[in-house]
């Protein structure tokens, strides 16, 4: 690891968003400046891609609109989210998504992915709060997120 | 007139206080320590020498070593800033010297891009490279027939490009870390990560 790479470690909270995968289903809470006041709006959809590394790291969500796909590249360390929001584990297979592109209603769909054995449902939920909390408080006093697996 | 060198450590991104990406570079500026003051009366122009980057005995030479006696410190660069500078020798100046919002003026050797085409080198606009097209990333014309009878000078032709001095003017600070001698630019420099750089206050102002 060179110096900068420690440098730009150092420059983003630890494992602030380690708690969503490709695949997931997410409500990203975005911070909008509307007429000199700032409000919250949320973008949910499905994790396709994770692209970047550290403090460069962004992350692509899609959903399908009144029957047009949109998607949306977040920055990671973004300071206009306010928080990502874990809805649903995705089962894929691939680490980008591109191919939800072509694909309609039924075949678009992400099966959950199956976390019994390794982690109870409970878990799932623990990330979402682990995520809520890294938001809410400081990033060394969240809980740890359960591991990917 | 007072500067810096210092190291590119590469380009990474942060984000200003609305939120926007600002894309930065890296600039490991120091510790740098001030080898000699030049004075107009004895040297005929005032300038202030510094140093960067720690070197051993055995990488210099005897003449080296003397003229960096009185700063007390072994360094691999110098690098001479001309005009007015408050610092004695053997001071340590650093990351410290500037602050976010200024503009710096950073100099620094191009990345040396070997023998290149015009396109490359010039921007010119490549051929067709279909329907028999033989004329594809050639310059084209490079002048009329009878008279001139030659060709102008500074024609834009191929020929080496970059690793040559370039100066990048008015890029502006965006975060000082002083104590771990770091300094973020908005923008790109010269040269490759690892470069040796110079920094000064911009011209510009």
């Amino acid at each position: 690891m060179n110096r900068l790479q420690r440098l730009e470690k150092s420059l983003i909270p630890q494992n602030q968003y380690d708690a969503f995968a490709v695949g997931d289903t997410v409500r990203v809470h975005v911070k909008v400046l509307e007429g000199g006041k700032e409000r919250i709006q949320v973008f949910a959809g499905v994790v396709i891609a994770r692209s970047g590394e550290a403090a460069r790291e962004s992350f692509t969500v899609r959903k399908v609109s009144y029957n047009i796909g949109v998607e949306r590249t977040f920055p990671m360390h973004s300071p206009k989210i306010d928080k990502v929001e874990l809805v649903r584990r995705g089962h894929v297979r691939r680490a980008k998504l591109y191919y939800l592109r072509d694909l309609r209603g039924k075949a678009a769909r992400i099966s959950e992915k199956d976390m019994r054995g390794k982690v109870a449902a409970a878990a799932v939920a623990e990330a979402v709060a682990a995520v809520a909390a890294a938001e809410t408080v400081a990033p060394e006093s969240a809980p740890e997120a359960e591991p990917q697996g | 007139m007072s500067g810096l060198i210092g190291s590119k450590l590469g380009m990474t991104q942060v984000f200003d206080e609305e939120g926007r990406m600002v894309p930065v570079t890296v600039i490991e500026t120091g510790p740098c320590v001030v080898t000699q003051k030049k004075v107009t009366e004895r040297d005929g122009y005032a300038a202030t020498q510094i140093g960067f980057q720690a070197s051993k005995e055995k990488h210099l030479s005897k003449a080296q070593r003397g003229h960096l006696k009185a700063a007390g410190k072994l360094v691999r660069v110098l690098k001479e800033f001309r005009g007015e500078w408050d610092v004695n020798v053997g001071d340590a100046v650093g990351a410290g010297l500037f602050e976010v919002g200024q503009k710096v003026d950073v100099t620094g050797t191009s990345k040396g891009k070997g023998f290149a085409g015009t396109i490359k080198r010039h921007g010119f606009s490549s051929g067709p490279r279909s329907h028999g097209s033989m004329n594809v990333r050639a310059p084209g014309s490079i002048g009329q027939c009878a008279w001139p009878s030659r060709v102008f000078k500074n024609k834009r032709l191929p020929g080496h490009l970059g690793n040559v001095t370039r100066t990048v003017l008015g890029l502006k600070v965006v975060q000082v870390l002083p104590e771990e001698n770091l300094l973020f630019v908005k923008g790109a420099v010269p040269g490759p990560v690892g470069a040796v750089i110079t920094i000064r206050p911009s011209v510009k102002g």
